[in-house]
């Protein structure tokens, strides 16, 4: 972990600050989700595009044919289109911060985690992977994630965006409660 | 407006995710421990950070819409597929630590075990398309409310909720920065 103090931070280029608060984070989300609303009127989400590679992956297993006769794959099919090439972005952008604040490092147990359910690798990937079908077969039910209904349909004041997030913090809240009990 | 169909499209989408990706890590929101510790009562940069987005978004995209730059894109609110959905959702980011954008920018800045979960989300959503069927016809139904607003449920103009919702989150945040400032 490097740890930046003041007087360094002041003779670091912005490029490399990794002191960003929480606010301004959230201001460039709020502009950035303005620009995609009026450029390309597409609000930003990942998990529509998630289930698009989803299916790519699938193909590999059972065929394209399978895949296509999907009803689920059938209306929303695998291309390099702009959803995909988001998915992408978020990637590499992240990966050029990383880089740029000098914070890029390999990290297999994270130290909340750790102090937990203590260092081994597997339980941890064994969580993550668990996780994460779970956190995506319930965005698929609801729509979207924390980005496309949490953020963009939040900021709509849409119904589905502020149920979805009422539900996600509630069960959230409670699974952490559990699992981090002491 | 440019149709993201198009190659410039194309192009934009690679740069608002960039910019995006960036933004998440910049907001120390690709980290495990920022994102658990949210839900621990621990950290609240989660909280700050799409609180912020929504309200600057919000405010932002009303005025465009206002001005005829912008059309609102609400969707659906089957309810019961959000609810379970949405409450399967906090089960799952918890035990991986990561929503689905934030885990792939985490396997941006090197993390193992987001990687890993990238591939259980692929897992999900698999998973999700072969139980479509079943999903549409029992779950998706119940409680349609359509395309609906919390100024539609509630009668309250646009205007008046989003005012509401700014004043909120500034008195939470002056109470989150004034707790922190005590220690």
């Amino acid at each position: 972990m490097i740890t930046q103090t003041a007087a360094g931070i002041a003779n670091v280029p912005v490029s490399s600050r990794i002191d960003w608060s929480p606010y301004m984070a959230g201001i460039g989300i709020g502009v950035l989700s303005w620009i995609v609303f009026v450029v390309v009127a597409t609000p930003i989400g990942i998990t529509t595009a998630g289930s698009q590679v989803a299916g790519g992956v699938a193909s590999l297993f059972v065929g394209q044919e399978a895949v296509q006769a999907n009803p689920y794959w059938a209306t929303n099919p695998f291309r390099l289109d702009y959803g995909t090439l988001f998915l992408v972005g978020t990637f590499f952008g992240a990966l050029a911060s990383a880089l740029a604040s000098g914070r890029f490092r390999l990290e297999s147990v994270p130290a909340v985690w750790k102090e937990r359910f203590g260092p081994s690798p597997a339980r941890r990937y064994a969580a993550a992977f668990i996780g994460g079908i779970i956190a995506m077969y319930g965005a698929r039910m609801a729509g979207g994630c924390t980005s496309g209904n949490g953020i963009s349909q939040g900021l709509q004041l849409a119904v589905v965006g502020w149920t979805f997030l009422a539900a996600m913090f509630a069960t959230g809240l409670a699974t952490a409660a559990l699992v981090f009990r002491r | 407006m440019i149709s993201n169909a198009t190659p410039l499209g194309l192009l934009l989408a690679v740069v608002f995710g960039v910019a995006f990706g960036w933004l998440l890590h910049r907001g120390r929101v690709t980290d495990y421990n920022v994102i658990v510790n949210q839900f621990r009562w621990k950290d609240f940069t989660v909280l700050k950070v799409m609180l912020t987005a929504i309200v600057v978004g919000g405010l932002g995209v009303l005025l465009f819409v206002h001005l005829g730059l912008a059309k609102w894109h609400v969707r659906d609110a089957n309810m019961l597929g959000v609810l379970v959905g949405g409450g399967l959702f906090g089960v799952g980011m918890v035990l991986y630590g990561y929503c689905p954008g934030t885990a792939l920018a985490a396997v941006g800045t090197g993390s193992l075990h987001a990687l890993v979960g990238v591939f259980g989300m692929i897992a999900g959503a698999i998973l999700y398309a072969y139980s479509f069927d079943w999903v549409r016809s029992t779950i998706l139904p119940v409680w349609k409310l359509g395309k609906v607003t919390l100024s539609d449920v509630t009668g309250i103009p646009l205007l008046v909720i989003y005012l509401l919702l700014t004043a909120l989150a500034l008195v939470l945040f002056g109470f989150l920065e004034k707790r922190s400032a005590a220690g």
